[in-house]
């Protein structure tokens, strides 16, 4: 049976993880290819890695660091952060990324879905999307200080017509929070749309794992600090998740 | 004379599958090269991409007649299983026929989702690559087309119905997931086909 899967998601800043509460006061919290090899080590199912201060000139040490990883890793493993051309993602997929994932660039010019389900498949390409309920569900840009005005499920849609082989969710109301994942919103694109859904924003307990999964429904969940300082350690979670009858790789 | 050889052709990023056998110790020889791959002791045929244009790829620069003319243990990954089968139903597709084994499309409904992405266990397991594996273990897939059961099948994989994870005739072995992503088990079965006398 197709597993549900637990992805730690490392932000990257010059060269470090990071993970910062509601995108504000970044932390240090280490080295990201030791941290990856751990995590895979542990039983992660699946890595993404953030570049979230990426500049031109930061991408070349981002591919480096894509190469490093990818000679450790044995798990697939999504790139994103200011990604907006074919031949960036061209470079990180040859360096060893499994899939990138784009943001703005993306909701600027939806062309570029298109573009790179079409040079290297709609498998690679995961859509992240960043939302606030104002009350309705409204897509932000810039690390969730931008609001767009656009309609969260219509973007979401329109993105996986384009080819977006996955949606990557933050609720950035309750990223940062440890107060759970937004389960109703969650539900909602994951039985509207026909791709797999990650969830992500909010992960503080084991019981919020298996909420996305029940109700929200959620094919993958993503977390970060909770992870990374050791407050659910990945083992256990998937202990527990198998002992609540979801079905996860041990 | 131990050479491993993986077969060079324009069909996504095979790093990762030579970064996997680089953990096991064996640093394989990357070539289309006909005579590098006809003396390897044995061969890795990867593959991510699409059918139609992979298959006119090997048919014109003849890669298709030395795949089918090897007789070293010979393993085909992901696409390269599709590519072994009989035919694809991506873009109609004739293929090598090492497999006498339909590739069809998944068919999404609201429970399932295509591509099957993700973590999804093997059963039915019997053969070489799957020795000393626990029962029911996970490897990892990404795929929207699968090859039907068959005589050939030595692993199933249970989604909308169960296909063929893993086939083999002869010495000639395919895997639809992906064991240089499979971590620890997949780590295994690419440890089991090195060592495959």
């Amino acid at each position: 049976m197709l597993a549900k899967r637990i992805i730690p998601c490392l932000d990257i800043k010059n060269g470090q993880t990071v993970k910062g509460v509601q995108f504000q006061n970044l932390r240090e919290a280490g080295d990201p290819v030791s941290l990856a090899a751990s995590y895979a080590e542990q039983g992660a199912d699946e890595l993404v890695f953030l570049d979230i201060t990426a500049t031109q000139e930061n991408r070349r040490t981002m591919v480096s660091l894509v190469k490093q990883i990818s000679a450790v890793l044995n798990i697939p493993f999504t790139v994103g952060g200011g990604i907006q051309s074919v031949a960036e993602v061209g470079d990180l997929l040859q360096a060893g990324a499994d899939k990138v994932s784009i943001n703005s660039a993306a909701f600027k010019r939806p062309e570029l879905i298109s573009e790179l389900a079409q040079a290297f498949g709609s498998q690679c390409v995961v859509l992240a999307v960043d939302a606030r309920p104002d009350p309705e569900w409204q897509v932000y840009l810039k690390g969730g200080t931008q609001p767009t005005g656009r309609d969260l499920l219509s973007w979401a849609s329109e993105a996986v017509d384009r080819g977006a082989g996955e949606i990557l969710f933050t609720s950035m109301a309750h990223d940062g929070t440890k107060n759970g994942f937004a389960l109703e919103i969650t539900r909602q694109l994951s039985q509207t749309l026909p791709v797999p859904i990650i969830a992500s924003g909010g992960a503080g307990q084991v019981s919020h794992f298996i909420s996305a999964f029940t109700e929200g429904k959620a094919d993958a969940a993503l977390a970060a600090s909770v992870f990374h300082f050791g407050e659910i350690s990945i083992p256990s979670l998937k202990q527990d998740l198998h002992n609540y009858g979801i079905p996860v790789r041990l | 004379m131990n050479k491993t050889v993986v077969i060079k052709y324009p069909a996504g990023n095979i790093q990762s599958v030579l970064h996997a056998l680089d953990r096991l110790g064996t640093q394989a020889i990357w070539t289309d090269d006909p005579e590098e791959i006809r003396s390897a002791s044995r061969v890795i045929f990867p593959g991510v991409g699409e059918a139609s244009s992979a298959m006119a790829y090997l048919r014109n620069s003849g890669l298709d007649e030395v795949i089918m003319s090897l007789h070293q243990p010979v393993l085909g990954i992901c696409l390269g299983l599709q590519l072994f089968c009989r035919h694809s139903a991506e873009n109609d597709t004739d293929c090598l026929g090492i497999f006498d084994v339909p590739v069809l499309k998944f068919e999404a409904n609201g429970q399932y989702k295509v591509p099957h992405m993700g973590w999804n266990t093997l059963e039915a397991t019997h053969g070489p690559l799957f020795q000393g594996l626990p029962p029911e273990s996970y490897v990892y897939f990404v795929h929207s087309y699968y090859a039907v059961q068959s005589v050939n099948t030595c692993a199933t994989t249970p989604y909308t119905l169960p296909f063929s994870a893993a086939l083999q005739r002869d010495n000639f072995f395919a895997v639809q997931f992906h064991p240089e992503k499979s971590g620890k088990i997949g780590q295994q079965i690419l440890h089991n086909f090195l060592n495959i006398k």
